[in-house]
């Protein structure tokens, strides 16, 4: 009946897998100001050639940062995400990454390894049995996307914060980097007053059942107070550290900090 | 004293009476600028999930793709938030808001809407605005605000909570500040017709005159 079929409510799939292509990682696509600076109208509107890519490039980044200070100094990091009733979680709730739904990893549970590494006095491996005892709490919120869609989803699993108070990991340190079983291999930094925050999850199950591989089977971290590319799924490890390791969205130019 | 008293008169007579302050004109340029930057990353990111069956010509967004568009729209609205501000609060201290915009009646606006679609309304005194103009200068201030309050609630959902509920819900808003940029353009069309129809009021805003 309908004309187009929709992954997402709202969002076009034909868009969606053009925006996937757009994703892949080359040279126009970093040297992403280049196309909005030959923009005519600025060009009308400055009078002149000023907006030099790599300029404009550094500028545009000092001015992100500069946001990230501002948002350091006026919010507070440990607000709380809205919660909603049951009601209104979304149905279906999407699937979205940058590739298809059949492409997304098939993780074997047999086979499948939590590894710790850096700032922890424990860095053994955790297997999927060992993590579900763990005690599991269960939330539901708003998955806000950088595009702009959101849904509000069911999330059920052990809070960061009691892992990593579990394992000794260095709370002082600046960042928990997670690493995933993506084809190209995604991973994001997440700093470490939002690991701590209280809705910050080790998600295990969603809407009460186990984790599907379409949001991230086995693991995935919930992360209710960031934009969903702050969220990794199928994840595989997890590095307390000091250094900023960048990640797969945040080296191509979307705010590390990304915090709503 | 009788000759100097002329002589004052004279120098107070030679000048145009000023129609734009330098300030309305500087805060009008600067968010000018703001705005066509706001809305040209705006469109590429509403491009990323778009709210309807449409998407913005590419050659119309700012910023190469998503982060660029982002990056685009989080620099230029401390441009647009600093001066609106400027401009918001100059306009109330003076009182200028109160003695150019109001009153708006009901009256007033039907009988120039009446006169515009019949090209009856004249601009002979530019200190004054028609009840037309009033309307859609008001108006377009007020859309400004709900612009901006609109896309504070959707940076920082859960900071702003309290805004988000203001409009309802998160899709909400997203709509709300959808509709806010398109009766701007819609008044920029408009707006810079009507500008270019009555080229004096386009001097006054660049030389005050």
């Amino acid at each position: 009946m309908a004309k187009r079929s929709f992954l997402i409510p709202g969002v076009d799939r034909r868009l969606l897998i053009k925006d996937s292509i757009k994703a892949m990682p080359d040279l126009a696509r970093r040297r992403f100001i280049t196309g909005g600076a030959s923009l005519g109208a600025l060009t009308l509107l400055t009078g002149c050639d000023v907006i030099d890519s790599s300029s404009a490039e550094e500028m545009l980044k000092s001015v992100s940062k500069f946001n990230d200070a501002v948002q350091a100094f006026i919010f507070n990091p440990d607000a709380l995400a809205p919660t909603f009733p049951e009601s209104a979680i979304t149905k279906p709730f999407p699937f979205n990454a940058y590739y298809d739904l059949d492409d997304a990893p098939e993780v074997s549970a047999a086979d499948w390894k939590l590894e710790v590494r850096g700032l922890v006095d424990n860095k053994k491996s955790w297997t999927l049995d060992e993590l579900y005892q763990l005690p599991q709490v269960t939330q539901i919120t708003r998955h806000i996307c950088v595009e702009g869609w959101s849904a509000i989803g069911s999330w059920t699993g052990t809070p960061l914060r009691d892992f990593l108070k579990l394992i000794g990991a260095d709370t002082r340190a600046k960042y928990v980097w997670f690493q995933c079983a993506d084809k190209d291999g995604y991973n994001s930094p997440l700093d470490m007053r939002s690991a701590l925050h209280p809705q910050t999850q080790m998600t295990f199950k969603y809407a009460g059942d186990i984790l599907p591989r379409a949001y991230g089977f086995p693991m995935k971290i919930r992360v209710p107070t960031k934009l969903g590319f702050k969220n990794p799924k199928y994840v595989v490890s997890m590095e307390v550290t000091n250094d900023y390791k960048g990640g797969y969205w945040e080296d191509q130019g979307y705010n590390s900090f990304s915090g709503s | 004293m009788a000759s100097l008293t002329v002589t004052d008169e004279q120098v107070r007579a030679t000048p145009a009476k000023v129609i734009q302050p330098a300030w309305v004109r500087v805060t009008h340029w600067i968010n000018a600028l703001a705005m066509i930057l706001m809305i040209l990353s705006g469109w590429q990111i509403y491009n990323a999930s778009p709210l309807f069956g449409f998407s913005f010509p590419r050659d119309y967004t700012l910023g190469g793709w998503l982060g660029g568009g982002l990056l685009w729209h989080f620099a230029a609205m401390w441009l647009l938030m600093i001066n609106g501000l400027a401009y918001l609060v100059t306009g109330l201290a003076t009182g200028r808001f109160r003695k150019k915009l109001l009153p708006i009646t009901p009256s007033g606006v039907i009988h120039d809407v009446r006169a515009a679609l019949t090209f009856k309304l004249g601009h002979d005194d530019l200190t004054v605005y028609n009840y037309v103009q009033r309307t859609l200068y008001a108006g377009i201030i007020v859309v400004g605000v709900l612009i901006v309050l609109s896309g504070l609630a959707m940076w920082k959902p859960v900071q702003l909570y309290y805004l988000v509920m203001l409009f309802g819900d998160y899709p909400t808003a997203r709509y709300v500040h959808f509709f806010c940029m398109a009766a701007i353009c819609a008044f920029l069309v408009v707006h810079v017709a009507l500008a270019l129809l009555v080229p004096k009021s386009l001097r006054a805003m660049i030389i005050g005159r």
